[in-house]
Formats: structure tokens, sequence, C-alpha cells
């Protein structure tokens, strides 16, 4: 299915690789590196500087991309995104310009267990320089934060709450809006972490009601380098910038510096209009992308994904990816030798343990509850040792602790192994995965401690 | 054979799931800690020395068969032999590890680490295979 993406993918092609590493990186498409080259060829000069045509170009296409990226997460207005490196820039901004200077001793900071390191380190940082307490909504063992924790952990005095909207460990699509409800019934503001979700769903930040929202570019086929921060125009408003230097000033005296509006005021330095460029350009191509049925196409599409037919832009991706994740997970779930973490894991017994090949009626919540990433072990055997007899038969994955470390510890683990779609995967790629894996146990059966 | 044979070889499989260097010291004079914080592989060693010779050497911790297993196979060679002789191992090791020339007879002192040589062709792995080598480095320091 949907083999045809993968023609955008000179990498993907070239090297005839199953690359299952989305979550970490995507691969970028042709007509991302073309916007690139062409920006480079015909428009490249320093924006919001010169007084002439070109600068004046450079200004206008970096402009275009933040009204882009506005539209594409519905944003109110264009001037609630600033640009940054990336979603671990956005946060810091986040932590030191409201964190720092909101925070007092008797407030709390929430997190999930299941954040990655950018939106949780900074808040250590914060909590020790204010005297706030840090605080962590804990998971289930299907990987699920409850209903009851989330009451129980969002409670008056609470001023801040991290989440992020997809794990990048387990999958797990975090209940975002309820979480953000509950926050403001405490008075607290909402820090999402979108990177997963983004670049996979249909994101709507003024229906989530999101007070912040941060994402990165190279995860949804831009370039890496740029990423985005998006907030309430009070927050933006009343906030302190960031970063000092050039470009995000007004008037400079020799003493003191008064500052530019919203958003150019988080903004200094020259930035990095390739990057605004390739993420507009990516953009156009995740909300361009329709479904192609066409007889002479060598795919055999299941009647789920034909049903995509009607489908475009985000919609498509979504299918396509729940398509690639449920078949995944149900083959790794006949390897007896593989453990699965997460909603569709080997743990939620309710779904598993009826019989081997047979889904049971919780299968379909999976659906919802799961986005397009897998952790998982073979019994064991290391992770990294899995990676490096995957890598041998060029199917890459990622091992390790996923800039998680505090998620990894809760579960009483080291390391998984972890499996990501986007939509240039195929099913014929997660085939590859479980003959890897095969291979895998064959060489260390008789090794295994 | 390929690549992963030549790098999973017998020799680092037997030593990674063997206890036999695996331990605490009742008696130790130092110890020191490794970590790869990009992938979690964590070793502590600990040493007893007997005047200038290395009497006692283990190792804890957790991580991959090849962290593991050259962990391992170090304490073999380097249990006995003086701080500057094991010091004189250590960078022939590491030298050989990241790709630099060793001469035949250097590499003949290394005993089983000379097969740690294929790890070259495995780029990603090196530091797995020097974790040991590194801290142990760096408690003769």
């Amino acid at each position: 299915m949907a083999y045809f993406f993968k023609r955008d993918f000179p990498l993907l092609i070239q090297n005839n690789i199953a690359y299952l590493d989305s979550a970490a990186t995507t691969q970028k498409p042709m007509q991302v590196i073309n916007a690139i080259s062409e920006y480079y060829k015909n428009a490249n000069a320093n924006p919001h500087r010169g007084a002439y045509k070109l600068s004046l170009e450079s200004t206008k296409v970096y402009d275009e991309a933040r009204k882009k990226i506005a539209k594409f997460i519905n944003a109110k207005r264009e001037n609630q995104i600033v640009f940054t490196r990336n979603a671990t820039e956005s946060l810091n901004l986040i932590a030191y310009s409201y964190g720092l200077n909101n925070l007092g001793s008797k407030d709390k900071i929430v997190l999930s267990i299941m954040e990655h390191h950018s939106n949780l380190v900074p808040w250590q940082y914060v909590s020790r320089k204010t005297g706030s307490t840090l605080e962590y909504m804990y998971i289930n063992k299907t990987g699920e934060i409850t209903d009851e924790e989330i009451d129980s952990k969002i409670v008056e005095g609470t001023k801040i709450v991290g989440i992020t909207h997809v794990s990048n460990v387990l999958g797990t699509i975090n209940p975002i809006e309820k979480i953000i409800k509950k926050a403001h019934s405490v008075g607290a503001i909402s820090i999402v972490d979108a990177s997963q979700s983004v670049p996979h769903m249909k994101i709507d930040v003024q229906k989530l009601d999101a007070d912040f929202l941060v994402f990165s570019g190279h995860k949804m086929l831009a370039p890496l380098g740029i990423g985005a921060l998006y907030a309430k125009s009070e927050l933006l408003e009343k906030m302190k910038p960031f970063l000092f230097g050039g470009d995000m000033i007004e008037y400079v005296y020799e003493q003191n510096a008064t500052f530019a509006e919203v958003p150019t005021k988080y903004e200094a330095g020259t930035q990095n209009v390739e990057g605004a460029v390739g993420l507009s350009a990516a953009i156009d191509y995740l909300n361009n992308i329709g479904m192609d049925f066409s007889e002479n196409n060598e795919i055999k599409y299941s009647e789920e994904v034909k049903k995509c037919k009607t489908l475009k832009g985000m919609e498509v991706v979504q299918a396509i990816e729940k398509e690639l994740t449920m078949y995944a997970l149900e083959e790794l779930q006949k390897l007896a030798f593989v453990t699965i973490y997460g909603p569709g894991g080997t743990e939620n017994t309710e779904i598993f343990s009826a019989s081997n090949n047979v889904r049971s009626a919780g299968w379909n919540n999976i659906e919802n509850s799961q986005a397009g990433v897998i952790s998982f072990n073979v019994n064991g055997v290391h992770p990294h040792d899995v990676a490096s007899v995957l890598d041998s038969e060029n199917v890459c994955i990622r091992s390790g602790n996923h800039c998680a470390q505090p998620l990894l510890r809760f579960m009483g683990l080291e390391s998984t192994c972890r499996v990501s779609f986007y939509i240039y995967n195929t099913k014929e790629d997660v085939d590859r995965l479980i003959d890897a894996l095969y291979k895998t146990k064959k060489l260390f059966a008789k090794w295994i401690r | 054979m390929d690549d992963l044979e030549e790098v999973y070889t017998n020799i680092i499989m037997e030593h990674s799931i063997s206890t036999k260097n695996k331990y605490n010291l009742i008696e130790k004079d130092k110890e020191e800690h490794g970590h790869n914080p990009s992938c979690g592989d964590d070793i502590t060693l600990e040493i007893k020395f007997d005047g200038n010779i290395i009497k006692d050497l283990s190792y804890a911790g957790y991580g991959c068969t090849i962290s593991q297993g050259s962990a391992s196979i170090m304490i073999d060679l380097l249990k006995g032999k003086s701080k500057e002789e094991a010091i004189k191992l250590i960078d022939i090791f590491l030298k050989m590890v990241n790709g630099e020339d060793v001469e035949e007879a250097e590499l003949n002192m290394l005993g089983d680490a000379k097969y740690l040589k294929n790890i070259t062709k495995m780029p990603a792995r090196i530091k797995c295979a020097s974790l040991a080598w590194e801290t142990m480095r760096k408690m003769m320091e």
C-alpha cells in the first residue's frame, strides 16, 4: 500500500532500506529538496534587512511560511507562530520566558512521565530556580494516563501542565483535550509537545484550546534546524524575550533597548529562511496528498485504505499509518519471543490473550489510542544488538532509551527497540522487519541469557 | 561470513553471558563508572592492587552483548598485569577499534581482545566495544 509515496524520496529509492525511524527524523521528498535549492538559486538574502528587492523576496518567503504553518494547525493569527530551531528550543523558550517569570515556591509543575527529555529537563531547571514543585502523572500497564491520575495530579496550585500529545516511546495518544481542560479549571496553563502528532494527524490549536504547542520540522519532511512554537496571543505579548540581539529590537540605546512586535521579539539573529521554506514545502506536500487506486499500481489495498479515496492530506497520512501500525502490531504479536509495550502491547491481555491470531473486541480501541510508534524487545537480546542485526538487513530502527529515561525507569526497562512509521512506509517494510527479527532470534538462540 | 558473524563471534557471545568477571569485589582499592548516555550502557569497574600489579578486577552493570563481552575479555587480559602494561594494552586496543594502524605483534599482545577488531565494520557499535576500556583507562590515571 501507498508504495507510490516512496518514489518521492530519493534516499529511500537509492538505498533500498526499510526506514522505520521516522519518530527520530523523517526522510525528505524531492519537493522539499527542490524548494530549498530554488530558494538559494532565486531568493537568498538576509530577511528584514536590505532595502533591495532580493531581501524583500527572502522576507516574503519567510513570512509566507509562517502563514502556512498557522493555517496548518488552525492558529487564529499568523503572529502566533514563532520560528525556532526545533521543539526543544521552543520548550526552552517557554521555560525561560514564561516559567522562570511566573512561578513561585507555592506553585506546582505537572508533567507526564512520558515526556521526552526536552519537555522535562527545562522544567527541572525552572523548578530548582523558582522553588516550585515538580510532579508527574504516571501511566498504567498499557502505557496510558487514567482519568483518576489526571484528576489527582492536576489540582489547585498547579501552574503549568506539560504533556506530550503522542508518546515518542510507546505511541500512546494522550487525552490532551481533557488534560488541557483540567489544567484550565485549576488556573494552570498547558504546554503541548506535538512533535509526534503534528506530522501525523490534523491538529486544531483553537479546538484544543492549547496555551502553548510546539513541534519540529524535521519530523514532518522538512529540513533539520527549523521548528515552531504556537502560543496564545496574550502570552506572547506578555512574556519577556528569550534570546537577545539583532532583529528582535525596536530602539537600542547604550544602556537599554525596546523590543520588536510579536513574533519578531522572539526571533533574534538572522533566521533559518531555508528551513522555513523547506517546512512550507513539506506542509504543501502533506496537504496535497491524495490516494491513487489506479489498476497499474501494483500494491494491494485493504478495504480500509480504499475508503480513503475520499480523504485528502492529513486524513490520508493518518489512515495509512493506522493500517501500518495495526498490521505491525498484529505481526509482532505472532512472535512469541517478542514483548510489545504500550496500548497495543503484550501486557494488554484484554486484546491478545484470547487466542493467537484472532483480534478481540478491544482491538478496535487500539486504533484510536496508539499512533505509528511501537516499542518492543526481543526477549533476552539487548536492543542495540537487535538494531545491529536489523541494520545488516537494511532495516533501520531506533534502540535505546529514546530520550525518555524517567519513563523507561518507571517501566523497569533499560532500553527498547522502537519502530515508527510515515507515509513512505509499506507493509513490505513491516515484513522485512519481521524477517530480520527471526534472523536475530536465530543468531542469538544459543546465547540467550 | 558476513560482517555480523565477524562481530558476533563465539568468543564475544560467550563472554557476554558469562558471569565469571561480573561481580562485586569484596575488597577494592578503587572503582570507576562508565556510561554511554545515548544508548544507556552502564558499567562499573572495581579494582584491587597488589603493589603495582592488578590483583583483581571485576565489572558490574548492564548493556549490550558487545559492551558486556568486551568488558569481560578486557578483565581476563588485564588481571595480573602491571599498571604500565595495562595502560599500554588499553591504548593498543583503543587504537585498534578506532581503525588506526596497529602492528601484528601489538595485536597479538591483546589475546582474545584482538577479535574485536572487526567492530570497525560496525561503526555504530565502536563505543560499545570501547566503553569498558575507556573506563579502565580513566581509572589508571
